[in-house]
C-alpha cells in the first residue's frame, strides 16, 4: 500500500509488513448507551471490555458484546455492509454506520461512545422509532409520478439529465442526516434533510411531472426554509452526498418558480 | 419485583396512530411567509451592508471625522431629506432584519407553543415601538424649537 492512498490515517499502531501473516489485535472498551423501558426509565451507560482485530468494525464489536457478553444489547443491523441503512449511530458523538466505521479509525485508547441517533423517540437501547422520520419522507411523494401515457418501452433519459440528480439517488435513508440536524431536534417537525434530498432526486428527474407540486410540499413553514446551512446533514451522510448544497437546489428551485 | 411493570406495546403511545404525539407532523402552513422573510433576510443583508458602510463612512472619516459628531452635527444631517431617508431605511430594514432573526431563533429553540408565542409577542412589540419611535424622531426632529413662546435658539439655527 502506498503512503499516497486516501484513507484515514490508522491510529492503532499495526507492525509494519505484517501482510499475509495474523491480523493485529487490540483491546477496546465500548462503552454503550442502555435503555431498557420494560425494566427501568433510567438511562445507563455499559461498557465492554473487548479484543478486537484492525480488520474489525464498530457493528463487530457491537456483535461481540452482543454474542459473548449481554445478549440484551439491542440495536439494528440488516446487511452489515454500508447499503440498508439500518445501523446509523452515534459513534464519539457523531452520526455514522456502525458497519463502515472501522475501530482503528477511532481513538481506542479512550472508551468508544455508541449511542442512538438524536432526536427520534428511543424505543431500547440503539433502536429508535423510525416513523416520525418516514411519515415526513411519505409526505414528499417519494415516487416517480408521470402524466400522459405509459410508454410502451423504457422511459429513455440522457446522460445530462441523470447527472442531474445523481448525488441524491445514493441515499439509503438510514436517519443518519436529519438526526445530526439541529433544527429537527427542536421538534420533530421540520422535514429533514433526508426527506428533501429524496425530493430532490424527483424534481430534477426530467422523466418525473409532479415537481411542482413537490416545491410546492416543500415550500412549507416546516419545509426547506428552516434549514439553517449548518452542514451537520453533509457531514453526517455515510454515503457522501452533498446534502446542503441540494436543499439549496430546491430552495433555489422555488424561488425561481415564484419570479 | 413486586407489581409488574406496565409494558405498553410498541408504537402505542399516540391516541391518534404509531406516532407519538410530540412527533405528529401538524398539517403545516403553506402560503409565502417563510419564503419571502428568507429572501428578505437575504436582500435585506445586502442593502444594510451598503446602507451602514455609508453611514459609517461619512460619520466617522469625511471630513473632520469622529470630532465633528455633535447634536449640531446629527441635526444637519437631519435638515437634508436625503439622510432622513438613508437613516429611515436603515431604521427599518436594521430592525425588520433583526427581528425575524430573532425570530428563526425563538422557532428554532422555544420548544414549547406558549412560550414561543409570548417570546413572539415581547419581541413584535419591542420591535414596533423601536420603529415607530425611530421614524417619528427622524420626521419631526426640530433642532430648534419653540417651547412656552421662548426659541431655543443654537448658533446654527436661523435667525429670528
Amino acid at each position: 500500500m502506498s503512503a499516497a492512498t486516501a484513507e484515514p490515517a490508522s491510529k492503532v499502531e499495526l507492525p509494519a509488513g505484517s501482510s499475509g501473516g495474523a491480523v493485529p489485535s487490540f483491546d477496546i472498551t465500548l462503552r454503550v448507551r442502555r435503555y431498557d423501558p420494560e425494566v427501568s426509565e433510567e438511562v445507563r451507560w455499559d461498557d465492554f471490555k473487548l479484543t478486537m482485530y484492525g480488520t474489525d468494525r464498530v457493528l463487530d464489536a457491537l456483535h461481540k458484546a452482543k454474542w459473548e457478553h449481554d445478549g440484551s444489547v439491542s440495536f439494528r443491523r440488516s446487511c452489515a455492509h454500508g447499503v440498508c441503512g439500518s445501523d446509523a449511530m452515534r459513534i464519539n458523538g457523531r452520526n455514522r454506520l456502525a458497519c463502515k466505521t472501522l475501530l482503528k479509525d477511532l481513538d481506542t485508547s479512550k472508551p468508544i461512545l455508541v449511542e442512538p441517533i438524536k432526536g427520534l423517540p428511543v424505543e431500547k437501547d440503539l433502536i429508535v422509532d423510525m416513523e416520525p422520520f418516514f411519515q415526513s419522507y411519505r409526505e414528499i411523494m417519494p415516487f416517480l409520478i408521470s402524466k400522459g401515457h405509459e410508454p410502451t418501452k423504457e422511459r429513455i433519459q440522457s446522460v445530462e439529465d441523470r447527472e442531474r440528480f445523481d448525488d441524491t439517488t445514493k441515499c439509503i435513508l438510514c436517519a443518519a442526516c436529519t438526526s445530526s440536524c439541529p433544527v429537527f431536534w427542536t421538534d420533530g417537525q421540520y422535514f429533514g434533510p433526508a426527506a428533501i434530498v429524496n425530493a430532490h432526486r424527483f424534481i430534477f428527474d426530467s422523466r418525473d411531472d409532479a415537481g411542482d407540486m413537490r416545491l410546492e410540499i416543500l415550500n412549507d413553514k416546516e419545509g426547506v426554509w428552516r434549514c439553517r446551512t449548518t452542514f451537520n446533514c453533509s457531514e453526517a451522510c455515510p454515503r457522501g452526498i452533498q446534502v446542503t448544497k441540494a436543499i439549496a437546489e430546491v430552495k433555489q428551485a422555488i424561488l425561481a418558480r415564484q419570479f | 419485583m413486586s407489581a409488574a411493570p406496565e409494558i405498553r406495546a410498541p408504537r402505542s403511545t399516540s391516541q391518534t396512530g404509531r406516532v407519538a404525539p410530540q412527533y405528529l407532523r401538524s398539517g403545516g402552513a403553506r402560503g409565502q411567509f417563510e419564503m419571502l422573510a428568507w429572501l428578505f433576510m437575504r436582500l435585506s443583508g445586502i442593502v444594510l451592508v451598503v446602507l451602514i458602510f455609508g453611514h459609517l463612512f461619512v460619520n466617522l472619516l469625511v471630513g473632520e471625522g469622529i470630532h465633528a459628531i455633535d447634536f449640531g452635527f446629527v441635526a444637519g444631517k437631519w435638515a437634508d431629506p436625503f439622510w432622513q431617508f438613508w437613516d429611515l431605511a436603515m431604521l427599518w430594514l436594521a430592525m425588520l432584519h433583526g427581528t425575524n432573526g430573532v425570530r428563526t431563533i425563538i422557532n428554532d429553540y422555544a420548544e414549547r407553543d406558549s412560550v414561543r408565542f409570548w417570546l413572539k409577542v415581547v419581541l413584535y412589540a419591542a420591535t414596533a415601538l423601536i420603529v415607530i419611535l425611530g421614524t417619528l424622531v427622524i420626521f419631526t426632529f426640530d433642532p430648534c424649537p419653540v417651547i412656552d413662546g421662548v426659541r431655543h435658539v443654537a448658533d446654527y439655527c436661523p435667525a429670528p
